[in-house]
């Protein structure tokens, strides 16, 4: 199965990036965008076939690894 | 006294650490490749600047993982010193060896040019032979050397005193202006609670030769090269 992770900034934290991103939206005449922030999105391939056990390891490699949890949250998506 | 550099993939400045220690202590301090499992007994571990692993996924991310890094944790914990510049301090970071993140400059640019930081405090085998607020100067050369942490966590190392350097004007003025990189509360180095580990985004290895323009990072080889003789 699949498992889709997105890991994106905790709310709080500052986003330079996002905010680069959103004023080169203006930039390019993008009105009305309020906010960007920018994370990143991993795609695992797992040998794994059952779900639940599947999320267990994803979220361990999550914390270990995948995140930084002082600034970043996760969520994990699987798909079969 | 003996001294130790670990050498990941992409680490760049493990030579200029290499040279500033052996002038210092008078010995050749032992490189170690980050796929060793074992390291040899040694009093301080110095983890250099760099991009190791091309900064893939986060600055310092995976080599905070390598082999040799279960030992530097362990060694750590034994009270062995461990100085982490640049990259290294973001591995240190990675590895919880040090509390909070090196996040990206809050101007986005790689900045690379001298800057000014005041010396917190002296009583640590780092900073002996600097002065209490002495304004030292020190090349920054880093993307991602924006310090974050929670309040509660700034609070703590405030506290504890355990910020080792802040960013600082010349005259040793804490402005916004003489903040590189967005850094909360100007920060540029901080200690463990023992104060035997320290981080820092800026490079003493750099100039701690009159070669090199200048000899302000010189006295923190000096100061641990005494405090590990007595």
């Amino acid at each position: 199965m699949k498992a889709k992770v997105h890991v994106t900034l905790k709310s709080g934290v500052l986003d330079p990036q996002g905010k680069a991103v959103q004023h080169a939206l203006a930039a390019l005449g993008f009105g009305g965008v309020d906010n960007v922030r920018q994370g990143k999105f991993i795609e695992l391939d797992l040998d794994e076939t059952d779900a639940g056990k599947a999320q267990q390891t994803v979220e361990a490699m999550c914390r270990q690894l995948l995140a930084n949890t002082v600034i970043e949250n996760y969520d994990i998506e699987i798909v079969a | 006294m003996k001294a130790a550099v670990i050498v990941f993939p992409g680490s760049n400045c493990d030579r200029d650490m290499q040279v500033a220690l052996r002038n210092s202590l008078g010995a050749e301090p032992l490189m170690v490749w980050h796929g060793d499992t074992e390291l040899p007994q040694v009093d301080l571990i110095a983890v250099p600047g760099g991009f190791s692993y091309g900064d893939y996924l986060r600055c310092g991310a995976m080599a905070s993982h390598s082999p040799i890094m279960r030992e530097v944790v362990r060694r750590t914990e034994q009270g062995v010193l461990v100085l982490g510049v640049c990259n290294g301090f973001q591995i240190l970071t990675e590895a919880g060896l040090l509390p909070g993140v090196l996040m990206r400059n809050a101007g986005l640019n790689f900045v690379c040019r001298d800057v000014h930081l005041r010396v917190e405090r002296t009583d640590t085998p780092f900073t002996g032979h600097y002065s209490q607020g002495q304004v030292i100067r020190v090349p920054v050369a880093h993307h991602d050397g924006n310090y974050f942490a929670d309040d509660a966590t700034l609070d703590e190392l405030e506290g504890e005193g355990r910020i080792a350097f802040r960013y600082c004007t010349p005259a040793g003025e804490i402005t916004a202006a003489a903040n590189p990189n967005g850094s909360q509360r100007n920060i540029a180095g901080i200690y463990n609670r023992r104060r035997t580990v320290l981080g820092m985004m800026p490079h003493p290895e750099r100039l701690a030769d009159p070669l090199l323009g200048g000899i302000d990072g010189k006295p923190m080889f000096d100061a641990l090269v005494e405090a590990l003789a007595a």
